[in-house]
């Protein structure tokens, strides 16, 4: 099976590509047909691959499959070339498999949309480009994926391309994002300086032994790939292009913009993860980026209306997790976390998508509510998804990836209390900002009249995202839960095991644990209290001059894209605006004014007057004569 | 055998004659006489070529001075058919009215 | 021969297409089509009886070699000679030349005769740049080039073509002047160290200064090649000229000619002076870093479509200026790569800008906007080659700012890293381009038709070629290896 391996960023292409030419003479079944049967074939294929991988695992746990030598010059020859081990077959079990369900989806949600073939073919382009990233087996093929993926995504985003304000967000994700990858590209020169190969094996093999832990030229390479990584997936100081990313359709912020390339980052600091360990103060500000992210945004989120920039803060935070497991060493946490991610946060999006389909195109939450009775199944799901993005404890999926988190950031060798009590405080306002959006959304009185009701392909994925938003905590549970170690099994041989400090405290796991239940639980109450028991307190508070300025502070996301704005964009506009005529155009306008003024001076002299001439012969003459004669 | 002129007489004669004939063009309206002039010139420098072949004994001087007869010759044919033109168009053969190629009254055509 | 036979038609095409004119209307078009496919079936016939011995020949080897005295007392002679580099860049030159005369088509409707001589005979000109191996003769196609293009711009283009068509003649031919300055100088100084007064490149290489008068040579060659590439401060008369220039002259100037300069620096200014190279190299990547960056600012802050491709075009060209003076094998396989997809994908983009002002008559960019779902493919097509001029993996241009940007980086750091900021302001005037012209509101209810099946052809092929290039660069950089192996040997 694995020799088809290829086959699976393939066939979504091959879908993209026959939607690309002939989508606009094909019926709309056929479409659908194309758009989301490449993607599930390809997501079967994952699944069988997968489970020959498990159960027959290749030599040294991983298969290589080249396809053609890519470029090659001066010793150096990245490869088009797959690679498969435990990481990757994770990545791509959850982009084809979620991007399955999420295709399902907008089959639906998209259908009466006049571009419903270039929506599909966007889409298939982006899981073709998505799978290259996380197959590449070197970074070079990677920065493919890994651009192919910001193309589409800069597609979607400006999908709906005649409002002014799309086709800007689109630009904005793209360009801030680019301004990340061009960090990225210069850490795989530098790569490249080093050891004359992007070949991902080979540079893990030979980092070790090549660098000292901690030596400048790593350190270095850590921070500039670590560069890409916050770029594409929205953390400190990048990260303000995501809530500005909603713009694009609702299953574009699942797929991309939640589920999948938001996350490259977290893969790209995972493949490399040997370069990280030996630059300890990469590492380190890996967990600070990843901790102050979790907490800014989670903070923005708390004041959101718009139920998809909820979400996106949410998203943002929630990768900060991601980047704090891997800032501490708990590599397979961190990745765990990613996978549990995709499942809720792809129903959460997916969810939202319908209470705004439903509610003809209403985004802001105050102007819901009372969809409890009136949608159940998308309120169950919502829930279920709400729950896990919560972390409530035992029944959902999120606290079993959240928690082994929060136990490692604290008991890690790097990890530290502060870093722990920035993840727990994370999850305090979390579960604040979760229920916050559930009563508003869901309780209280209906606002806005339904408009049209989802159909079956829009409810079956949701429901299956429900289950696995449920369920698949139960891959990894901690050590006081019945310790089971499916999801870190498979990642063993790839990432290295998290080296725990505080050995044998089991007791604070579990103090940690009930502590972390209790907040969150606390945090639903709070939301409930004050937003839908008594929203006065609020109102009042919003009132105060501190309060409107915190309010306003937040709700733009702290302020980034203003200090952006002035710091960047103003004195580039401002640069092109005056030297739109090239000041080096000089140049050649200045030799040629001096012409023009040399002779509007000596024009005088040519008035047409033949003796005048032959006067000023004469003198020549004399003068010339006088010369000759006399110097 | 006769008295050699000395060479600083002849060229004298030579440079005065050149000199006339410039003032003549200098000074004069008329474009005939301008021409005149101009012929006085020519034959000034054909004269300091003769001086000078005599006095170095060479034949050289006196080619060029046919050179310069021929060209005068021709000059002369040229010079009157266009002054003649010229009277044909503007009734005139006043060289000061005949500036119509300055540049002083038509606009810069800079830029 | 092969060489010869390709200059010879493409003249004789002209020739003929100007005289054919005089009894047909459409005569001159189907001459010059004819002649120009002629070549390029000529080339390609060429490249596939000789694809197994192009790439393994060993370095400084030609593949192709004629040679017989022109001027033997100033020890002139025709010698031309071509090695894959000569042959990337021919086959580059007859591809565009046959889309050139295609784009034209239905664009040039006046004085057809006299333009198509103009445009073979500017391919022949180029074509002879790109082969000639006497220095004497190199000049005397670099001015056989220049001097149609000059007509080309002068009678064909738009509003301030003449004004466009002097600043491209006095700033060529003026560094073109101090580069013959440069070859004479060297043809005498040669000519008293060796006995052999002779203008030839192969005997010319190797050739002792002292450093100063090195350096003073390199200049006088440089200065021509810079104006040409263009490198910032010498590029003003290039977004003149390319926004006056007919759709063929627009994409015969970026895809062609400002190659010549390219290779020049590769075959001539450092082979011939290797010390005086290294002297200026630090110079010569910080010149090409300010060229990356202040192409792009500029292109940002153009409104008319054309200008604004063209200033992309001094953007890319200073990757090549980085890459050269980088001085190993990654860059110099970037640099050619550039030269080849910048050809391409900024010619692509200067025919679709033509397309546009076929239909609209205007270039200005704020009066277009929210033109995708009136024209995708012309759509779709100008993303594709914005993208690929914002360098997307995948498509031919990433390749070479790739290799180029990897192997500068290995030379220098900083520099490098100054110039990668580039890469970013390249996605922010490509994304310009496109978004501005197909998305967002409509400013004025075009009517325009979408591609009909010749511009299709056009840019499909084109499309062909760059996705090709950014897959499989293979074949290309396995011709030019030996060329650079033999460049970088010297040095």
């Amino acid at each position: 099976m694995m020799r088809y391996l290829w086959l699976v960023p393939v066939m979504p292409l091959l879908g993209f590509l026959v939607l690309a030419f002939f989508g606009r003479n094909l019926r709309k079944s056929i479409i659908t047909l194309i758009g989301t049967g490449t993607v599930g074939l390809s997501a079967l294929l994952v699944i069988l691959i997968g489970i020959e991988f498990l159960t027959s695992p290749p030599a040294g746990n991983a298969f290589t499959l080249k396809l053609w030598t890519w470029m090659s010059s001066g010793g150096l020859s990245p490869s088009i070339a797959f690679y498969l081990d435990g990481l990757s077959l994770a990545f791509i079990f959850v982009v084809t498999f979620v991007g399955f369900l999420i295709h399902v989806y907008s089959s639906e949600y998209m259908r009466d949309d006049e571009g419903f073939a270039r929506f599909l073919a966007f889409m298939n382009l982006f899981v073709s480009a998505m799978l290259i990233l996380v197959l590449a087996d070197n970074l070079a093929l990677m920065y493919l994926g890994w651009e192919g993926v910001g193309l589409c995504s800069f597609l979607l985003i400006g999908f709906w391309y005649k409002e002014s304000a799309n086709a800007a967000a689109a630009r904005k994700a793209f360009i801030v994002t680019r301004v990340g990858d061009t960090a990225m590209a210069l850490g795989l020169f530098l790569l490249i300086t080093e050891f004359n190969t992007l070949d991902i094996r080979s540079i893990l093999e030979t980092a070790p032994a090549h660098w000292t832990p901690g030596s400048a030229k790593v350190v270095w390479i850590a921070f500039l790939l670590l560069g890409g990584a916050v770029g594409k997936s929205a953390q400190l100081p990048l990260q303000t292009w995501l809530p500005d990313a909603m713009a694009g359709p609702s299953p574009v912020s699942a797929l991309i913009h939640a589920a999948t390339m938001v996350t490259a980052g977290v893969y790209l600091i995972a493949r490399n993860h040997v370069v990280f360990e030996l630059a300890p103060i990469a590492m380190k500000t890996v967990a600070i980026v990843g901790a102050s992210t979790l907490l800014i945004a989670g903070f923005a989120a708390v004041v959101q209306y718009d139920i998809k920039r909820v979400l996106a803060y949410s998203t943002i935070s929630q990768i900060g997790y991601m980047f704090l497991a891997l800032g501490v060493g708990a590599w397979s946490a961190g990745i765990f976390h990613f996978m549990i991610h995709a499942f809720f946060k792809a129903l959460l999006f997916l969810g939202a998508g319908a209470v705004i389909h439903a509610l003809h195109h209403e985004q802001n939450i105050f102007k819901m509510g009372g969809l409890r009775k009136e949608m159940p199944v998308i309120f169950w799901t919502f829930l279920a998804g709400s729950g896990a993005l919560a972390a409530l404890p035992l029944v959902t999926a999120g606290f079993y990836s959240k928690d082994a988190i929060l136990w490692y950031s604290w008991s890690s060798e790097k990890g530290s209390l502060f870093l722990w009590a920035a993840a727990f405080l994370g999850a305090f306002i979390t579960s604040i900002y979760t229920f916050r959006m559930v009563f508003i959304t869901f309780w209280g009185k209906m606002k806005t009249h339904i408009h049209l009701r989802p159909g079956r392909a829009m409810l079956i994925p949701l429901v299956v995202l429900a289950v696995l938003s449920i369920i698949g905590g139960f891959l990894e549970t901690p050590h006081n839960l019945g310790h089971i170690t499916l999801f870190s099994g498979m990642l063993s041989g790839v990432l290295p095991e998290v080296h725990i400090l505080h050995s044998g405290a089991e007791s604070t796991e579990l103090i940690l644990q009930v502590l972390t239940a209790l907040t969150g639980f606390f945090g639903i109450y709070l939301a409930w209290h004050f937003w839908m028991k008594k929203p006065g307190f609020l109102f009042r508070l919003k009132q105060t001059r501190a309060g409107a300025a915190l309010h306003h502070w937040w709700l733009t996301g702290w302020g980034f894209d203003w200090v952006y704005d002035l710091l960047i964009i103003r004195p580039f506009t401002w640069l092109s605006n005056i030297n739109k005529n090239d000041i080096v155009d000089y140049i050649s306008i200045a030799p040629s004014n001096l012409v023009v003024w040399l002779h509007n001076l000596t024009r005088r002299s040519q008035n047409g007057n033949l003796r005048w001439y032959a006067a000023g012969i004469a003198l020549g003459l004399i003068i010339t004569l006088t010369i000759a004669l006399f110097l | 055998m006769m008295e050699q002129i000395p060479v600083e007489q002849s060229l004298l004669l030579a440079a005065l004659l050149f000199g006339i004939g410039l003032v003549g063009v200098l000074i004069r309206k008329n474009m005939i006489l301008m021409m005149m002039s101009v012929e006085i010139m020519l034959n000034a420098a054909g004269m300091a070529f003769i001086i000078a072949g005599s006095r170095w004994a060479q034949p050289d001087g006196q080619v060029m001075f046919i050179f310069i007869l021929t060209m005068a010759a021709a000059e002369v044919a040229v010079g009157l058919a266009l002054i003649l033109k010229l009277f044909h168009l503007q009734k005139s053969i006043d060289a000061d009215e005949m500036t119509q190629m300055n540049d002083i009254t038509e606009a810069s055509e800079s830029n | 021969m092969i060489i010869i036979n390709l200059i010879g038609i493409l003249m004789l095409g002209g020739t003929a297409a100007w005289i054919g004119s005089r009894f047909h209307p459409h005569a001159a078009r189907s001459i010059s089509l004819v002649s120009v496919s002629l070549a390029f079936l000529l080339i390609l016939g060429y490249l596939a009886n000789n694809l197994s011995t192009i790439g393994v020949t060993s370095p400084g080897a030609w593949l192709e070699e004629v040679r017989f005295s022109w001027i033997p007392a100033f020890g002139i002679s025709v010698h031309f000679a071509m090695d894959g580099l000569s042959l990337v860049m021919i086959l580059l030159t007859l591809f565009l030349g046959v889309l050139s005369v295609l784009v034209s088509w239905k664009e040039i409707t006046d004085r057809k005769g006299f333009y198509y001589f103009n445009l073979l005979w500017i391919l022949a000109g180029i074509i002879g740049v790109f082969t000639a191996l006497d220095l004497f003769l190199f000049y005397f196609f670099w001015e056989i080039m220049l001097i149609p293009m000059y007509f080309l711009i002068g009678i064909w283009g738009h509003e301030k073509r003449v004004y466009a068509a002097y600043k491209f003649f006095i700033y060529t031919q003026a560094s073109g002047l101090l580069m013959f300055l440069a070859i004479l100088s060297l043809y005498f100084i040669h000519g008293r160290n060796t006995g052999i007064y002779s203008f030839d490149y192969t005997d010319l290489l190797g050739t002792q200064f002292d450093p100063k008068t090195g350096l003073l040579l390199m200049g006088g060659f440089l200065m021509a090649f810079s104006v040409k590439l263009p490198v910032v401060p010498l590029h003003n008369w290039l977004p003149d000229a390319h926004t006056q220039a007919p759709t063929a002259g627009s994409l015969i100037l970026a895809g062609l000619l400002l190659k010549t300069g390219a290779y020049g620096i590769i075959r001539f200014a450092i082979p011939l002076f290797p010390q005086a190279a290294h002297t200026f190299a630090p110079a010569g990547m910080i010149l090409g870093a300010i060229g990356i960056i202040y192409g792009a600012k500029l292109a940002f802050s153009q409104t008319d479509l054309k200008r604004l491709v063209a200033y992309t075009s001094v953007s890319h060209m200073g990757f090549v200026m980085l890459g050269v003076f980088a001085f190993n094998q990654l860059a110099y396989q970037g640099v050619v790569m550039q030269m080849v997809t910048h050809g391409i994908s900024t010619g692509a983009l200067f025919i679709l800008v033509g397309f546009m002002y076929e239909r609209a008559h205007t270039r200005d960019i704020n009066s277009f906007g929210g033109l995708w779902a009136t024209v995708p493919k012309l759509a779709s097509m100008m993303l594709i080659f914005a993208l690929a001029s914002l360098g997307l993996p995948g498509l031919g241009n990433f390749i070479a700012e790739f290799l180029v940007l990897s192997g500068s980086f290995q030379a220098n750091m900083i520099i490098t890293a100054i110039a990668s900021i580039g890469l970013v302001l390249g996605t922010v005037y490509s994304l310009r381009i496109f978004q501005r012209v197909f998305q967002g509101p409509k400013n004025k209810e075009w009517n325009f038709s979408d591609l009909s099946w010749r511009e299709v052809i056009i840019i499909g092929s084109l499309v062909m070629v760059i996705l090709w290039l950014g897959l499989y660069p293979q074949p290309v950089m396995d011709a030019v290896k030996p060329v650079i192996t033999a460049v970088l040997g010297n040095l």
